[in-house]
């Protein structure tokens, strides 16, 4: 699949709405005019008040491919003036204006001929762009060794989680940062160098490495990947901030 | 306020330039270092969105849209290359 090109705002219809935990939603929005997109690229959502003003928020893609089903999982930010109009007061059958797919640079695409170790490392929501490119390498009967690494508050707050516990394809790690579920010998805690040592791939094999979650996050995990050998060339990431 | 990176603002450049900053590189006019305009520091407000750059916190860019018109400077970057569509 190509890079898409077709920048510009559609018209999208909400097919189905489904909590995806207590405080996410997970959002199938039907665009007929949609090109596709590759795993890891975003949107831009707007909503138009009926005075004329205009909010636009950025989220992530979790579907991926030639379909024009648009998947977006939105986490209600307290406070915040688009999400939780998505997540509360949306419904089925509502119109969504979506401009996309966007973002060349934060993309894993089947049909490149590199096949270096794939390194994802999600904080969060941040898990979502991820999502996707493992989706993506999963439909592939062989390509890249793929490995992820998840951390997230409590399992409650786990998106996705049937989806990762299927994979095949990914080698999936998901460690809690508040509250360890039972049965784990892990104690709840930040990701610490020496287990992103432990399990992720090493710099020797030269692994591509994706990044995506809240700033802070995104920006100590880059660091110690660098403390640990890897080329900053290597490490490509994205940030997301808690302003919607 | 926190900063986001690059990718915030592919939505407001690809509508205002039609451009996929994502997939740029630039130069700082400030500092003249060169860099993938995905890995710049962005701040996304409901006036506009601001662009630095992450060596010398120079104001690379500024993106503002209104309901008659978009606005664009880019003075705070030397040159940006992209590849072709």
């Amino acid at each position: 699949m190509s890079a898409k090109s077709q920048r510009r705002w559609h018209i999208g219809r909400v097919t189905n709405i489904r909590q995806e935990t207590d405080t996410a939603v997970r959002l199938k929005v039907e665009v007929p005019t949609w090109p596709g997109n590759d795993p890891g690229a975003h949107v831009d959502v707007r909503l138009t008040a009926p005075d004329g003003y205009q909010a636009t928020r950025s989220y992530s893609i979790a579907s991926s491919g030639d379909t024009t089903q648009v998947v977006l999982v939105v986490e209600e930010l307290p406070g915040g003036e688009v999400s939780p109009f998505l997540t509360h007061h949306l419904a089925e059958g509502d119109e969504l204006e979506v401009h996309g797919p966007l973002g060349r640079y934060f993309v894993w695409t089947a049909s490149d001929p590199d096949r270096s170790p794939v390194q994802l490392i999600a904080g969060g929501s941040g898990i979502v762009p991820l999502f996707s490119m493992a989706s993506a390498r999963e439909r592939e009967a062989d390509h890249a060794d793929f490995r992820l690494l998840y951390s997230v508050r409590t399992s409650r707050d786990a998106f996705f989680c049937e989806e990762l516990a299927a994979m095949s394809q990914t080698n999936v790690n998901i460690v809690h940062t508040r509250e360890s579920p039972s049965g784990s010998t892990r104690p709840p805690g930040r990701l610490t160098r020496d287990e992103i040592n432990r399990s992720t791939f090493p710099a020797s094999v030269r692994p591509r490495i994706y990044v995506c979650g809240p700033t802070p996050f995104v920006e100590t995990i880059a660091q110690s990947l660098v403390q640990l050998g890897h080329e900053p060339v290597q490490i490509r990431t994205e940030r997301f901030g808690g302003t919607s | 306020m926190s900063h986001l990176d690059g990718n915030a603002l592919a939505g407001a450049f690809a509508e205002t330039l039609g451009i996929d900053i994502t997939a740029a590189t630039g130069r700082c006019a400030g500092c003249r270092q060169v860099f993938e305009l995905a890995n710049t520091r962005s701040f996304v407000t409901a006036m506009g969105k601001v662009m630095r750059c992450s060596h010398c916190d120079s104001v690379l860019a500024v993106l503002v849209s209104n309901r008659q018109e978009l606005l664009a400077n880019l003075s705070g970057l030397s040159w940006l290359t992209l590849p072709r569509p």
